[in-house]
């Protein structure tokens, strides 16, 4: 154990670098450069509180937050599970020809997006505060369903990695794989909409269970539910126990397969 | 021998499957494998391998193509897990493998000069110290700040040669690299080679280029078909290294 952590501290500034790199390349040759993690949000919540507010009428107060908070939590996970997918094929290069720790990849993907994330939850409190909602202190909640989110993802990313090198057919099959998880998620709709067959299968979503937490503190003025808190953990450690299990199982024939 | 080993190669075997059908869908493996017609060709490039090197020594490999060298130099280099036997390295190891494979081409010089920096182990700071040198040394002063996509060949491997020799490593691995360049570069790299070497820097070489590893080495490694043909001084094997060419 001491072992692998002398290797992490070793490739730290590697994991730096390779998240910086990530950012700066996303935003080069664009003038508002990192403004866009803050602006992009915005803009996809006013087009679609909009659409949604004109074309459905659900029963939500603040129908925008609801929204902005969902995508903020849902847009995490699915852009940083696509995009640690590719970590290691797209790292190819390297990986052939000098030792590096292989998962940094997947690391540094997802916590490029991180930094996202925070951009665009930055956003999210610059809507409340523009739509003069209150900020309960139960605000101050906000880490640990995302921390719950990250590892998720986590987990879920070095899983994809690691068969995404056997077999490339994941790349397509995951973006139709997103787009009905974001259904299967009250992103855009309350939970009460659901016909009462649909409400269990929605209910167990991981994703739910993790953004339902996220609302309660942020817009809900409720501390996060026990019951709740209990499950999101245990799912979280599994799909990370699975994830560096898968991973480190095929690590060594990445090089045979990239 | 008192000098201590710094690279431990032991009956080191390395096997490929080389399937004889690719598949690279989900649907064909499974088909494949519920009829049993995944097949595959056993290739063994290395063959019980042995060798020592030690603190100091310049090591040559030498062979054909296809002899196994390459793929000598991943498993000391921890890229390849050996099938059999074992690979120990002591210290820290700088390879320089295939030059320019950890730049990002977007990226400009300056900005690869850290990344690949920190592949190399390296922490920021440590990099700054070093960056008027490599800058020097690549003589690229007026580049640093386009991406590397736009360079030339010859720009780039002098980037990547200039990161990759900073400070003192353990260990430097030289893959071929010095046959790129004008004649004026390789010979800078061949004299920096030399200071790194009375540093105390171990070198294990591979090239064609049978005057250089001359030059270079002081012990030689002669792969064959993935078997070790022959292993000694420099001056006897090249030239039974040279009368087997014809």
């Amino acid at each position: 154990m001491s072992q692998y952590i002398q290797n992490f501290k070793k490739f730290e500034p590697l994991l730096r670098e390779l998240v910086g790199r990530d950012i700066k390349i996303k935003y080069r040759r664009s003038v508002l450069g990192v403004l866009w993690t803050l602006l992009n949000p915005l803009f996809m919540m006013i087009v679609l509180s909009v659409v949604f507010s004109n074309l459905f009428k659900f029963e939500i107060e603040n129908f925008p937050l609801y929204l902005l908070s969902g995508q903020v939590v849902f847009n995490f996970f699915s852009e940083s599970t696509t995009s640690s997918m590719s970590a290691i094929i797209a790292n190819a290069s390297l990986i052939k020809k000098v030792y590096v720790p292989k998962y940094l990849f997947v690391l540094s993907r997802v916590f490029s997006i991180f930094i996202n994330l925070m951009a665009s939850f930055s956003a999210l409190l610059l809507v409340m505060v523009a739509m003069r909602t209150e900020l309960h202190w139960t605000v101050l909640l906000v880490p640990v369903p995302l921390l719950l989110l990250v590892g998720f993802s986590l987990g879920v990313g070095l899983i994809l990695s690691a068969i995404t090198v056997k077999f490339r057919d994941i790349i397509h099959l995951y973006s139709v794989f997103t787009t009905a998880l974001m259904y299967l998620t009250p992103v855009i709709y309350p939970m009460s909409i659901l016909p009462s067959w649909l409400y269990p299968i929605v209910r167990l979503n991981p994703i739910t269970n993790i953004l339902m937490m996220f609302r309660d503190v942020m817009l809900h003025n409720k501390i996060l539910d026990p019951v709740s808190l209990l499950v999101a953990v245990v799912e979280t450690l599994l799909v990370l126990a699975a994830g560096l299990f898968v991973f480190y199982r095929n690590q060594d024939e990445f090089i045979l397969n990239i | 021998m008192d000098r201590p080993v710094m690279i431990q190669v032991d009956h080191v075997s390395m096997k490929f499957n080389l399937s004889s059908e690719k598949f690279d869908s989900f649907k064909e493996y499974v088909i494949k494998s519920i009829k049993r017609q995944v097949s595959y060709d056993e290739f063994w490039a290395l063959k019980d391998v042995s060798f020592e090197v030690y603190k100091g020594d310049a090591l040559g490999l030498i062979g054909l193509n296809g002899s196994g060298k390459s793929t000598m130099l991943k498993t000391i280099a921890g890229v390849l897990k050996p099938t059999k036997g074992s690979v120990q390295v002591y210290g820290s190891m700088a390879p320089l493998i295939e030059l320019g494979a950890g730049f990002d081409m977007d990226l400009t010089a300056k900005e690869n000069v850290f990344l690949n920096g920190a592949i190399l182990g390296y922490r920021r700071e440590e990099m700054e110290q070093f960056y008027a040198d490599i800058v020097q040394f690549s003589e690229l002063e007026n580049f640093m700040h386009v991406p590397v996509k736009n360079f030339s060949s010859g720009m780039v491997s002098r980037l990547a040669f200039a990161i990759a020799t900073i400070g003192t490593p353990d260990i430097l691995i030289v893959d071929e690299v010095l046959s790129v360049g004008d004649f004026l570069f390789q010979q800078k790299c061949e004299a920096r080679i030399r200071s790194m070497m009375e540093k105390g820097t171990t070198i294990l070489f591979v090239s064609h280029s049978i005057d250089q590893v001359k030059r270079l080495c002081n012990r030689i490694v002669w792969l064959d078909h993935g078997n070790v043909k022959m292993l000694g001084d420099t001056a006897s094997i090249c030239s039974q290294y040279i009368q087997s060419q014809g």
